[in-house]
């Protein structure tokens, strides 16, 4: 059996949100992912930001490559449209659907593989293009279900479960973003949902491309000592920089963090993780010196992780893919015909050019 | 006059002949010629006459040899014609072939600023010097007028040496620069230069020239791709994804000039359309698939190479069912083959596009009428079916411009959306599925997102069962791959119908696809003259519509005649019909340039019984061996 539709049992008790609508109307289709994947947790994520969102479901269209990011749109919203695409093709997908309906909500989710690999090229496009979505990778250094071997954003030494180190530089998702102009970057981890769920939510409301990446490991084939994406490893380099409070009525993002020295906590199962406090001089609004931080802190082995960057919207300009194409306020898809074709009349006239 | 004088040795002036006539242009690219030469063209139009061009020219963006040829025929023959019966020497890098290609008894007008190398004449051509390089130094200021307005002198004495009305010319001319008064007079003075010298220097018009004709009323004169372009913009298509590749990027040029023109929103001045030039093909496909799941007409217009990267998305669309109107405007393959030069190398690679099962919706137009009349019916027909569909056309048709009747649009025509659940049907309905076949015609009902919650389904690429669910069982996999076909087999006898010209009694048959129409059409002609009778039909579309079959039976023999090396058309005839492969004779031409009637009857001719060992057909081109398909025909007409 390779599909398995949940129950659909309503608990009268289950909090609902202003749409009259519970946690689980976000919800999909039992996950056939691997137990304590990443990838799940994710998607608990993002049925709580859409909850929290009030996005009426429907309205959302769920995109994704190939890969087992690519299966996850089946584990949420269950009443929204989804397109599993080729394999790293999700961006261009993503892009079609959304110049043909503007008030679709574009969710799009990837791994490491589908977007840094065969899909690199549509992913550096999608962000030149600025398509108002949220591009979700989930980013667990491994190809899983060809079994374990490296992909893209595999660091440097990491080892494989077969034994094998990597010797090739990795692709920083995060940087290449930076890199590109994307108006919204940010990194987190499967495993703290707190951080993540606002993250996802503002993702959601910014207007144009938002990235964030999510490590995600993969207890299969990328979980064993010796592996930069692990629990563990992440846990003990992981370091939440930028905890963004999402306030739904305003869609305006206020980031708080505080100055400070790092913070080391140990965790429940043992592992620490430290806790750094942001500099003073940290500006998420600052390009160049966010990529500076972010490689600077790579360098010492740690991976910071909240919301980066974020470039503030300008009033009156639109700098999305509709703003840049210029399109009318409704959706292209339902544009009546009437006002498309030009007509008889037109025909005759545009032919005397050729005469 | 420097250079060679005029010669002949064939005895005297060749035979009068009016309004039968072909010539070349020999330039470098890149320096303007294209304006001068579509005078020309546009000229023998409002003359009345039916006229061709074709603009040979080099992947290159100055500095080859290009070439512009130009038929004018009273009778409408315009397919290419490989006799030219007067060559315009303007490029001293392809004197030597120029000069070879003039016809005997023909004329090679050249500039004779400078000397003609004498080994390059000919006894049984006349050579017409005009010192153009001069008159446009001695009368021009600036390097660049001086280039532009020689061009422009040898339009003038053309006028005068075939007879092309001066006044019409100048009338063209007063159109284009009627805001640039200064240029106007520049072209004014150019024409007459080269007018008069001509007049003066030879017994102008020459026997072979043109006569006003009254053809031409209620045609134009238009390429593929611009009226493929018109296509889209009257089928409402909103959304275009490309990428740039020659010879289609002219179609999306020519979408975006009539969307600017047409499709803003007269209170805002937004756009009801939008043009994404995607970063690679693969993209481009990946756009026309999101967008028209979403629910607009989208399509992209691309070659065979940019088709080959659209291969995934292509068997996508097929198995999730997704509507988009792909345009191949063929080139010449393998790989990037010669990217200026025609072919039909598309034809078998498009019918079954794709990894795994996959048979798809093609439309051929023959010329540009047809591919503004079939890029409507690509919309309705992918919308209908939903499913890609192919326009497949070629570079002469998409980039050469062709006489045609006027293109008529009916203000009651209104999309054929297909089977598209609205907000209220869906609210209505008990449940939703999306691979179901309510109707039993292999056309499921889809829905589009953003709409309602109960038409909610995940599209995928992977082994889905009729209710849209990821299945990796036979039978449900089977079951839907079946109806698929079913849908598509379906939606044959609804295809465009072939084009069919057929007499009783006539045992030969000849079947051909897209811009051969004119080259064939001109070869029947040709062989009912020569007392050979030979039926014709034109496939406009695949899969073949039952009269296609109709025909290869009632026929002993069937010619197929195509523009590609391997057979394609022929092959899927053999594949998709239960007409014996012996029965259907091969007959191609994929050397590059527009066919040709010499080319088909090159290749029937080996076929007929003994035939006159001259007839009043050309046969120029050394003929095209076919070892694989030479029935034996003993007994088939004439």
């Amino acid at each position: 059996m390779t599909y398995i539709a949940k129950p659909r049992v309503r608990h009268p008790g289950l909090p609902t949100n202003r749409l009259g609508l519970t946690r689980r109307d976000y919800e999909g289709s039992m996950s056939t992912l691997c137990a304590g994947c990443g990838h799940d947790s994710i998607t608990a994520a993002i049925v709580e930001a859409f909850w929290k969102l009030e996005t009426p479901p429907h309205m959302v269209a769920k995109t994704s490559g190939i890969g087992c990011s690519g299966k996850t749109p089946t584990y949420f919203l269950k009443e929204a449209h989804g397109f599993n695409a080729v394999h790293g093709r999700m961006p261009s997908v993503t892009t079609g659907a959304h110049v043909a309906n503007r008030d679709l909500v574009c969710i799009g989710v990837s791994g490491d593989g589908d977007s840094l690999s065969i899909g690199m090229g549509q992913f550096a496009h999608v962000i030149r293009r600025n398509v108002d979505m949220l591009y979700v990778l989930e980013n667990n250094g491994v190809y899983g279900l060809t079994k374990g071997q490296f992909s893209a954003s595999a660091d440097l030494g990491t080892k494989a479960k077969r034994g094998e180190i990597n010797r090739e530089q990795p692709i920083d998702p995060v940087l290449l973003a930076l890199t590109l102009g994307a108006g919204f970057v940010a990194r987190s981890f499967s495993g703290d949902k707190e951080q993540l769920v606002p993250i996802l939510q503002a993702g959601l409301r910014h207007k144009g491309f938002a990235l964030i990446d999510v490590i995600s490991p993969c207890v299969t084939f990328n979980d064993h000592r010796g592996s930069t994406k692990s629990y563990a490893f992440t846990r003990d380099h992981y370091h939440p920089l930028v905890y963004a409070d999402f306030v739904p009525s305003a869609p305006e993002i206020k980031t708080s963090y505080a100055a400070g020295d790092s913070n080391t906590v140990r965790l429940h199962d043992g592992s620490r993780i430290n806790f750094r406090k942001v500099p003073d001089d940290y500006d998420p609004q600052d390009r160049t010196r966010v990529y500076g931080y972010i490689r600077e802190r790579q360098q010492a082995g740690e991976v910071v992780t909240g919301l980066l960057f974020v470039e503030a919207a300008v009033p009156g300009q639109d700098a999305d893919l509709h703003g840049i194409q210029g399109t009318v306020d409704e959706p292209l898809a339902t544009y009546p015909f009437g006002d498309l074709c030009p007509g008889a009349d037109a025909l005759e006239a545009i032919q005397a050019r050729f005469r | 006059m420097a250079g060679v004088q005029p010669t002949s040795s064939l005895g005297g002036p060749s035979a009068p002949r009016i309004n039968d006539l072909a010539f070349k242009i020999g330039t470098v690219n890149g320096t303007g010629s294209a304006s001068a030469n579509g005078l020309l063209r546009q000229a023998i139009f409002r003359m009345g006459i039916p006229v061709s061009g074709k603009n040979l020219f080099p992947s290159n963006i100055q500095g080859l040899p290009t070439w512009y040829e130009i038929r004018a025929s009273g009778k409408g023959h315009t397919a290419r014609t490989a006799r030219f019966d007067l060559v315009v020497a303007m490029n001293p890098a392809s004197y030597a072939r120029d000069i070879e290609e003039t016809t005997t008894g023909g004329w090679v007008l050249h500039d004779s600023s400078w000397p003609l190398p004498r080994d390059l004449t000919r006894e049984d051509v006349r050579f017409l010097g005009i010192p153009l390089a001069k008159m446009a130094v001695d009368n021009f200021q600036g390097s660049r007028i001086r280039v532009l307005m020689k061009n422009i002198c040898y339009v003038g004495a053309l006028a005068a040496l075939l007879k092309i009305d001066i006044d019409i010319v100048k009338e063209l001319l007063t159109e284009t620069f009627a805001s640039k008064p200064k240029l106007l007079d520049s072209n004014f003075l150019a024409i007459d230069l080269g007018y008069d010298y001509a007049r003066d220097a030879f017994d102008c018009p020459l026997p072979v020239h043109l006569e006003p004709m009254e053809e031409n009323h209620d045609s134009i004169l238009i390429d593929g791709n611009t009226a493929a372009a018109l296509g889209c913009l009257y089928a409402g298509a909103t959304v275009a994804a490309w990428y740039p590749i020659t010879p289609s990027t002219s179609l999306v040029d020519a979408f975006t000039a009539f969307c600017l023109r047409h499709r803003k929103a007269p209170d805002t001045g937004k756009n009801r359309f939008a043009i994404l030039q995607a970063e690679d093909e693969l993209a481009a496909a990946g756009m026309v698939l999101g967008a028209g799941w979403a629910g607009a007409r989208a399509f992209t217009s691309t070659s065979g190479a940019g088709l080959s990267l659209m291969g995934e998305f292509i068997g996508f669309a097929y198995y999730a069912e997704i509507p988009a109107v792909f345009f191949d405007v063929q080139r010449v393959g393998p790989s990037t083959g010669m990217p200026t030069r025609t072919q039909q190398g598309d034809i078998q690679f498009v019918a079954y596009a794709s990894h795994g099962d996959t048979k798809h919706i093609v439309l051929f137009p023959a010329d540009p009428r047809e591919c503004f009349d079939l890029a409507v019916q690509a919309f309705d027909l992918a919308d209908r079916y939903q499913t890609p569909v192919f326009v497949l056309t070629d570079l002469d048709i998409g980039m050469n411009d062709w006489v045609v009747p006027k293109l008529a649009w009916d203000d009651e025509y209104r999309p054929d959306r297909g089977k598209v659940l609205s907000s209220d049907e869906l609210e209505g309905a008990e449940s939703f599925h999306r691979y179901l076949d309510p109707d039993g015609d292999g056309i499921p009902w889809r829905s589009l997102p953003g709409v309602h919650p109960k038409g909610a389904f995940l599209t995928r690429g992977s082994g889905h069962d009729r209710y849209g669910n990821y299945t990796e069982d036979s039978e449900p996999y089977t079951d839907v791959m079946d109806r698929i076909r079913r849908k598509i087999d379906g939606a044959a006898p609804r295809l465009p119908a072939p084009e069919i010209h057929v007499r009783d009694g006539v045992s030969l048959g000849l079947v051909t696809v897209g811009s051969c129409r004119g080259a064939v059409l001109e070869a029947v002609e040709a062989l009912r003259n020569r007392g050979v009778a030979v039926n014709y039909l034109r496939v406009r579309a695949f899969p073949f519509h039952p009269q296609v079959e109709d025909f290869l039976e009632k026929h002993k023999v069937v010619f197929v005649v195509e523009q590609n090396r391997d057979g394609q058309l022929r092959n899927l005839l053999v594949a998709e019909t239960g007409v014996p492969k012996r029965r259907l004779v091969s007959v191609r031409y994929y050397g590059g340039l527009p066919m040709s009637c010499h080319h088909v009857i090159d290749g029937i001719a080996p076929y007929l019984d003994p035939e006159p060992a001259t007839g009043p057909i050309s046969t120029h081109s050394s003929s095209d061996p076919d070892a694989r398909t030479a029935p034996a025909l003993q007994g088939a007409d004439p």
